[in-house]
């Protein structure tokens, strides 16, 4: 009797959540889960194009590793997607979701831009970078304290806030076009000053240097700084925040800063060491990318250095693979959609396990 | 004459871990009448309506309805006995209005049973049929499969046009309501009129209500006993959980006590009295054999006078509190939970700005006079007062979870030293320090807090509290949920502190505890001081009826015990 009525009331099976899994262990799910969405984005492509299933994999490495410029573009990608990342990183950890680092970097590029306009071949080279760092960052910084103000002030969304400060980023890059462009084309051709030296004759080297040491500096200051610390006491717990005498209102408008601050030297990479112009595409949605790299990383900096990797990696060399195969622009898109299905969904597996009824019971508590 | 038995749980028993929430409880209900279900918080009332609801299930025992044995698994069963439960926390969607909350789960009400049955007879050929007959048949019995997605299609229609239904049954017990105006613009009252409308109107012959007056004004508690009464005349079983005595002899025909999971006995309310009632509730003293000394030297260390605080929801809850806080003594408070012990701790530690006041700290070295209302915790510790803060949501406010031992154990001194970078040197031997001395279960101290049992939790916290050495030191609930001897740890841990000279205040819950701890217990009831009582000479019983009926009573000095 007492049997059939705990058998029928006890579902199929549970989910039951993993405290201590072994590291190591944790990774292997992981891989495993890479290599699954490597083997079924390799199925997907061998329906779509027809052609055998290896050379999926060929097209997507070549489109990566080929040619030296391939590997140069490629660290060069990842140096500005990872710099984004990096500035929405603190934020997040301190469970502010600012969404707008397209529009915070945007607004940098646009002011480097308009010193370069304006200044451009009147001033020493130097001095003209330095300048453009200062209203870069100035101008983003501005860009990302607004909503944060807001926030801590009267307490709005700042998800709202920060997404339709991109709106208007967009539209200010598009008016300062115009007013640029006399010919009426719409499009700012390439700047002739205020390039960054190339480092060995290497054009992409500063970038990637640069970054690298904002990654170290970022996983520094969260890590081992009292800013830091104030910033994870937020994130986790605004009661404790609170008990402990953080005083929230400042550590949100501090963070913010600090957003805009790299999301300005993002901006200054963008015109300064990049594209050497500016658009309304020019951050070309890495602002909302970044949200992903930082995401997939655990706010963890230098996890980030894997996960900007791996978006880039995959972006580049799919869309080799569409280039190659004629296949729609659309593809890359799906193949990295793919793969983040399956390295979202491991981390499911890698916290919580699932027990079938007829397996052995653990006593529930 | 007897009324018949509707509901009837026998030894029910249900343990969370190591805790044990009910104890072989039985309890019967009756068909019309109103049961008050008595006891101090933490006492397995809610727990046990909860196994009667479908939420919990219970570890042993056995409930019967009618008569019958019946096996309650989940929210849906109840309902399909007829049981209903209004929670003391809402559930209900804001942006619906009422009817659309009383309709949501409306397709609980197909009949599947009937629809099966339908079915079954419909597969089978009634002897020689013909063509025709056969076609007939089978398209009756499409229709019957497809009656279940009917049903739920059905529901649109239902939430515009079953109004009526609603209206009719509030007409009929009394109920004051707009039903189509929406949760989010309704009072609190409102909004638990419309969780008591849902559960009759899905038919349920046994309501039980979770602290109903809670947070009611005492019109609205008299409004709601004039339809619970009505509701008893139609021949419903209500229960009502309470801790207020004097609602409890108003309202309800027989009174089942619970204490400590146990239930003690079941009176009928007429031959009962509070004294006798109080008596259950609050038991025998227990000797718990915590060692006591008598206060060395006990000076005046913090004085509130005239403090009030009115919260978001606009309610006073704290109503011009008044006491004294003295070195080298253990002030309780004693009180059912809510009657405003947090907003008092936190308006001292300066986490309600909004107090107003006066609270008063007497420096020990000069015994200069320190104003605290209205300071924020930096502030109090710039001024050089050493106020420690054990607070009632250890993981919520006193500690971060997901943070390691050494981590928590800088959340009050991180900002010690002029460097940029933290200091974790010093955090962690202290972190060892604690572990080693309070004996704390961990496996190291780079452990997430989260992952420790409640007792190590509470070690963590209070050693950190300690170690900052303080003068005036508050614990809320230091020892709820913790196992025996890790309650010893932490008695053991605030008479130490009691006899280094700290003001220690202690608000607790136990009244035996209380009563052997603490040199002087102050009683609050509904935000306001309703009494101080000597440790040494109170009974369970003064401090019971001081809890519960606190509010006819004022406050006079003569209550407050003189220690000589």
């Amino acid at each position: 009797m007492k049997s059939t009525e705990k058998s029928a009331r006890e579902p199929f099976f549970q989910i039951v959540k993993r405290d201590n899994l072994v590291w190591w262990k944790a990774w292997l799910i992981r891989a495993a889960a890479v290599i699954s969405a490597f083997l079924v984005c390799g199925i997907v492509s061998v329906i779509l194009t027809k052609r055998g299933f290896g050379s999926f994999y060929v097209s997507l490495f070549k489109g990566v590793f080929q040619t030296e410029r391939r590997i140069w573009n490629l660290f060069q990608n990842i140096s500005l997607l990872l710099c984004i990342s990096l500035a929405v990183t603190p934020a997040f950890k301190m469970r502010f979701w600012n969404i707008g680092a397209e529009g915070q970097a945007l607004v940098g590029a646009l002011a480097s831009a308009a010193i370069v306009v304006y200044f451009g071949g009147k001033v020493p080279e130097a001095l003209l970078l330095v300048m453009m760092f200062g209203a870069a960052v100035a101008a983003s910084v501005i860009w990302a304290v607004i909503p944060a103000l807001f926030k801590a002030q009267w307490n709005t969304n700042e998800t709202l806030f920060t997404l339709m400060m991109n709106y208007v980023a967009k539209s200010l890059v598009a008016y300062f076009i115009n007013v640029w462009v006399t010919s009426g084309s719409g499009v700012l051709g390439v700047l002739k000053f205020g390039h960054f030296p190339a480092i060995g004759g290497y054009a992409y080297l500063l970038n990637i240097i640069i970054v690298a040491v904002l990654t170290v500096l970022v996983y520094m200051y969260l890590k081992k700084t009292k800013h830091g610390y104030e910033v994870s006491v937020v994130g986790e717990s605004l009661n404790t925040a609170r008990y402990v005498g953080i005083n929230v209102k400042k550590v949100i408008i501090r963070t913010m800063v600090l957003t805009g601050v790299l999301c300005g030297i993002a901006g200054l990479l963008l015109v300064a060491g990049t594209s050497h112009t500016v658009a309304t595409n020019t951050v070309g949605g890495r602002g909302f990318t970044a949200i992903l790299v930082s995401w997939l990383a655990k706010f963890n900096p230098l996890y980030m250095i894997l996960t900007s990797f791996m978006v880039v990696f995959l972006q580049q060399g799919a869309a080799q693979v569409a280039t190659d195969y004629r296949l729609s622009n659309a593809f890359p898109d799906i193949i990295i959609g793919m793969f983040f299905f399956f390295i979202i969904a491991c981390e499911f597996f890698a916290n919580y396990s699932i027990k079938f009824r007829l397996a052995k019971k653990e006593k529930k508590a | 004459m007897e009324k018949a038995i509707a509901i009837q749980m026998k030894g029910i028993t249900k343990r969370f871990g190591e805790v044990i929430a009910n104890k072989d409880a039985d309890l019967d209900v009756r068909k019309g009448e109103i049961l008050a279900l008595l006891g101090e918080n933490g006492s397995g009332k809610t727990t046990l309506m909860n196994m009667l609801a479908g939420i919990y299930f219970p570890d042993e025992g056995k409930i019967y309805i009618d008569g019958k044995e019946v096996v309650i698994r989940s929210p849906r069963d109840a309902y399909n006995h007829k049981i209903g439960m209004i929670h003391q926390h809402f559930k209900l969607i804001d942006v619906y209005n009422a009817i659309d909350n009383i309709i949501l789960g409306e397709s609980f009400y197909f009949d599947e049973a009937a629809n099966k049955a339908k079915i079954a007879s419909l597969k089978k050929p009634e002897g020689n049929e013909s063509r025709k007959e056969k076609f007939k048949r089978n398209i009756k019995l499409l229709a019957a499969r497809l009656e279940k997605a009917g049903a739920y299609i059905k529901f649109n229609w239902l939430s515009r046009n079953r109004g009526e239904d609603i209206r009719a049954i509030a007409d009929k017990y009394g109920f004051a309501i707009d039903l189509k105006k929406k949760i989010y613009d309704m009072s609190v009252s409102e909004k638990q009129t419309v969780e008591i409308i849902k559960v009759l109107y899905r038919g349920a012959d046994i309501l039980i209500l979770d602290e109903p007056t809670a947070v009611l004004t005492p019109q609205e508690t008299k409004r709601l006993f004039d339809v619970i009464r009505n509701m008893r005349d139609d021949g419903k079983s209500i229960i009502i959980i309470t801790h207020k005595l004097n609602e409890v002899l108003s309202v309800s025909d027989r009174v089942a006590v619970l204490r400590k999971g146990e239930h003690i006995a079941t009176v009928n309310t007429a031959e009962t009295s509070e004294t006798e009632l109080t008596e259950m509730m609050v038991g025998k003293k227990v000797v718990l054999n915590i060692d006591r000394a008598e206060p060395k030297n006990p000076i005046d260390r913090l004085t509130v006078s005239g403090l009030s605080l009115i919260n978001k929801e606009n309610v006073k809850v704290l109503d011009n509190v008044s006491f004294t806080a003295r070195a080298g003594e253990i002030l309780g408070i004693a009180g059912v939970a809510g009657s405003g012990q947090r907003e008092l701790l936190e308006a001292i530690a300066g986490l309600q700005p909004a107090a107003t006041g006066k609270i008063t700290y007497f420096k020990p070295e000069s015994n200069e006079a320190v104003n605290l209302r209205a300071k924020t915790p930096t502030q109090i510790r710039e001024m050089g007062v050493r106020l420690s803060f054990v607070p009632e949501d250890r993981l919520g406010m006193g500690l971060v979870g997901n943070m390691d031992i050494v981590d928590n154990m800088m959340l009050r001194s991180y900002k010690k030293g002029k460097f940029f970078f933290v200091d974790r040197k010093k955090p962690k031997s202290l972190a060892e320090n604690i572990i080693k001395s309070l004996e704390v279960a961990t496996p190291g101290t780079n452990i997430p807090v989260r992952r420790l049992s409640g007792g190590n939790v509470q070690k963590v916290l209070v050693g950190r509290e300690i170690a900052s050495s303080p003068t005036v030191l508050m614990a809320a609930y230091p020892v709820r949920g913790l196992d025996i001897n890790s309650s010893y740890t932490i008695y053991n841990l605030l008479n130490k502190q009691k006899e280094n000279g700290v003001a220690v205040i202690f608000v607790g819950e136990d009244l035996d505890v209380l009563i052997e701890l603490c040199d002087r217990i102050m009683v609050i009831c509904g935000g306001k001081i309703t009494g101080i009582v000597d440790g040494r000479s109170a009974t369970k019983e003064e401090i019971g009826l001081l809890m519960t009926k606190g509010r006819q009573m004022e406050q006079s000095p003569s209550t407050v015990g003189q220690r000589g």
